[in-house]
């Protein structure tokens, strides 16, 4: 089961790597931010795998921070939008 | 093997699978929310999958709370995130 979990890490990883071409290609601001929500999503799943392969819990509660930051980068990123009158 | 590790293994692979969809969707689609769409929703399906695998594989009634939550709290995220970046794009008329 061990290495299993370490080609679950590994493939994760690939997929990070993937979506830094989407980074690099743009072309909008939009699709930056896209990269980041998947960078997002997948060091998640990332981190929880490896508490689970190295038996470090702590690592959950890493994986819980960074979801938590998650939705904060766009909001930070766009600003929250401002109403109705702005269409 | 045991029974346990062969249903947390089929629930590991199915999640890797959404993940690779997501981020297959995110470098081949053509416009920003056609790309959108196929990243926010493979992508928590796969964390889902991703969490159940794990819980099953924990047994633990902490570690799984733990994990729902952090599931819960990635979908939230993702949903605002989808929202405040469709409404950007839109605005760029793109």
């Amino acid at each position: 089961m061990s290495q299993i979990l370490g080609l679950a890490v590994l493939f994760l990883l690939l997929n990070l790597v993937a979506g830094l071409w989407r980074v690099a290609r743009g072309p909008t601001a939009a699709d930056r931010m896209l990269a980041a929500l998947l960078f997002g999503s997948t060091t998640v799943a990332v981190l929880l795998i490896m508490a689970e392969w190295m038996t470090m819990p702590a690592l959950r509660s890493v994986a819980l921070l960074f979801v938590m930051l998650a939705g904060i980068v766009t909001i930070a990123f766009f600003g929250l939008p401002a109403g109705d009158d702005e269409r | 093997m045991s029974m346990q590790e062969w249903v947390a293994l089929a629930l590991l692979i199915a999640g890797c699978f959404f993940y690779l969809a997501g981020t297959i969707g995110l470098l081949r689609f053509g416009d920003v929310h056609s790309r959108l769409h196929a990243l926010t929703k493979a992508d928590n399906l796969g964390l889902m999958l991703v969490c159940a695998g794990l819980a099953v594989l924990a047994a633990d009634w902490r570690t799984s709370a733990l994990l729902v939550l952090i599931w819960l709290l990635g979908l939230l995220a993702a949903t605002v995130s989808a929202h405040l970046i469709a409404r950007h794009a839109r605005r760029d008329g793109k």
